[in-house]
């Protein structure tokens, strides 16, 4: 509990903090002649970056074709979601506010911002900016996804039968170590480490370290897989190109369970001016996606006196004790 | 047949007289000068390296054992034997906390996360995969990689649970919060990095027999590069609740030489969930 109230007093730092103004960094032109290089000579990518944004990885339907908002839109975009987030939601009875317990005061400040360029989608491409659609999947993966649909709905229902009800996440064996990267409510922040040979990229949430060899060397063999795969790195200009495989066939390893032998992902990292990081992934699969889609995510350095705290998740996961004993007693009240 | 018993007790007596000495030779290796490589102007630590003691099953001179289950696994848990790492071979412990040590190891087994308020109270953390702190993660049966380059950070990754640490070189703050694998803050002396490490999770172990540390624990790691295969590793422990005075370990730590050797995943959550939260489910209720 303790290490709650910290994060929740760091969060509320950076809140604040946030809300001084900006140096100019950012105003002045990003230009390609002071990119960072390391003693060695790659482009150097080292420090901490945070991915928050409310940007939705999505389209939302409201929007329609609108690919980029305007500033004043993006303004009145930004200042409806701080009031949703902060206004008094007490409104719903006693359920529903343990329900709404995370609300902003948990949330990473960095996340009431859409992205600089002001899309209306993380995805850029298919252009309607929306995940394609599900090929026909055979069977067994339809047998899979209903039988985790209805683990998660006994879940939400807090009638979990055992802790294999719970995702990866609520478990602690993955978190937003594996990827794609995609923003979440907090602890968006990924350190990046660069030795001669390979990059290193260490995301809070769960403190793993993603090793990424730099160069020729070859994937693991095909019948050893890894939660987070197996990253393969090559620079394209100035641009790191990193190839993931031997991802593992447990349920929720890969985004919407693609399936492990046909999914392809492409990550591209580009450190666009002092401050910002241009995260591009592209993820296809003949046997999940119509096609393949393609998002791009800001990723901004952070102030280094904020730093990457340890996420001890399992450790302390008093939660999923507590959502196991909460069903098991509900269930000796007779509740379904 | 003689002449060749004659000669063989000849050079008996030769080897003899440098007996002494290339003993203790071989119970502390010295290696010849050694300079480590540069990168970035310092010492280039690069590598996955991994310790060859078995100091996690106990950190003084121990016997082989058997596994906590015998019965049910034969050999395949039991530990393997070895000498003592610590220097005077013995942790100096208070009379109180020598008794703790040994609560520790009769309850190493034992599991109960069901009280919040006594979650860490049993069992070993490394049986639960709890990140193992320092230095047990160093001498853990698992390699680990350092990542050094140009910033102030150097990256320890531990196969184990996939832990990691970033060592803040020549940083000023102290630890902003406890945390299971402690805040690691370090510089150069000459080859040498120095790591000092406080704000450990007064709940972590030294290793399978129980050894423990209060929320006093302050550690000084040493890695001294010896070749270019060899670190030396040397840790000064401290904790004026739990020891009557600092205590020292060394050993080396080797760098694994295999062709496209990398770092795998030992991501040993999964390996507990049976035993931390099986009977918290629905009788019967297994998926």
């Amino acid at each position: 509990m303790t290490q709650r109230i910290l994060l929740a007093i760091g969060l509320f730092a950076s809140l604040v903090a946030a809300q001084a103004p900006k140096p100019a960094a950012k105003a002045a032109n990003p230009t390609k002649r002071s990119l960072a290089r390391t003693p060695w000579g790659d482009p150097d990518l080292q420090g901490v970056w945070n991915d928050a944004t409310s940007t939705p990885l999505q389209r939302p339907s409201g929007v329609g074709q609108k690919d980029v908002l305007t500033d004043e839109e993006a303004q009145g975009f930004a200042e409806e979601l701080a009031n949703d987030l902060s206004r008094d939601r007490r409104d719903g009875g006693a359920e529903v506010d343990v329900n709404r317990a995370y609300n902003e005061h948990w949330m990473d400040a960095r996340r009431l911002k859409i992205t600089a360029d002001r899309r209306t989608s993380l995805i850029v491409d298919p252009p309607d900016g929306r995940i394609p659609p599900l090929v026909k999947l055979p069977p067994e993966r339809e047998k899979a996804r209903a039988a985790r649909a209805a683990a998660n709905a006994r879940f939400n229902a807090g009638m979990p039968l055992t802790y294999r009800d719970m995702s990866l996440p609520v478990r602690c064996i993955i978190r937003t170590d594996s990827p794609p990267y995609l923003p979440t409510i907090y602890n968006n922040d990924f350190q990046i480490f660069q030795s001669p040979g390979s990059v290193v990229i260490a995301p809070e949430m769960i403190h793993s370290a993603r090793i990424i060899p730099v160069g020729a060397q070859p994937h693991l063999g095909t019948d050893l897989h890894q939660w987070l795969g197996d990253s393969r790195g090559h620079w394209d200009g100035d641009t790191l190109v990193v190839e993931t495989t031997n991802f593992r066939k447990d349920d929720g390893v890969i985004f919407q369970n693609a399936d492990p032998d046909t999914y392809r992902i492409t990550e591209r990292f580009t450190r666009v001016d002092a401050d910002t990081l241009n995260y591009e992934f592209t993820v296809e699969d003949p046997h999940t996606w119509t096609r393949p889609w393609t998002a791009r995510i800001p990723w901004t350095k952070i102030d280094p006196k904020e730093q990457m705290y340890e996420y001890a998740c399992h450790e302390d996961n008093y939660d999923l004790v507590h959502f196991l004993i909460g069903a098991r007693s509900r269930e000796q009240r007779g509740e379904k | 047949m003689h002449n060749r018993l004659r000669a063989a007790i000849a050079s008996a007596a030769v080897l003899l007289a440098p007996l002494a000495v290339s003993q203790r030779a071989a119970t502390s290796p010295s290696f010849p000068a050694y300079r480590a490589p540069r990168l970035a102007g310092h010492p280039d630590l690069n590598g996955l390296w991994q310790a060859l003691v078995t100091a996690n099953w106990d950190l003084r001179n121990h016997e082989a054992q058997p596994g906590l289950h015998p019965e049910l696994e034969g050999a395949y848990d039991a530990g393997p034997a070895g000498q003592s790492i610590i220097e005077g071979g013995e942790i100096p412990y208070l009379p109180e906390a020598l008794k703790k040590k040994k609560e520790n190891f009769e309850n190493r087994g034992k599991v109960d996360v069901s009280n919040d308020d006594n979650r860490h109270g049993l069992g070993d953390p490394e049986l639960k995969c709890y990140m193992p702190g320092v230095p047990r993660a160093t001498y853990m049966p698992f390699p680990f990689q350092i990542v050094q380059g140009s910033s102030p950070y150097i990256l320890i990754a531990y196969e184990f649970t996939t832990a990691t640490r970033i060592v803040r070189m020549d940083w000023k703050q102290e630890a902003p919060t406890p945390a299971w694998m402690g805040w690691s803050r370090g510089h150069w002396e000459g080859d040498t990095l120095v790591v000092d490490v406080t704000g450990q999770r007064e709940e972590s172990w030294l290793d399978r027999a129980g050894d423990f540390h209060s929320d006093s624990f302050h550690v000084v790691e040493r890695y001294t590069p010896a070749s270019p295969y060899h670190l030396m590793y040397e840790a000064t422990i401290e904790d004026p609740k739990v020891y009557t005075r600092p205590w020292k370990i060394s050993f080396p730590l080797y760098r694994r030489m295999e062709k496209s050797v990398q770092l795998l995943e030992f991501k040993c959550v999964p390996f507990t969930e049976d035993l931390l939260f099986g009977k918290f489910g629905k009788p019967g209720g297994s998926r």
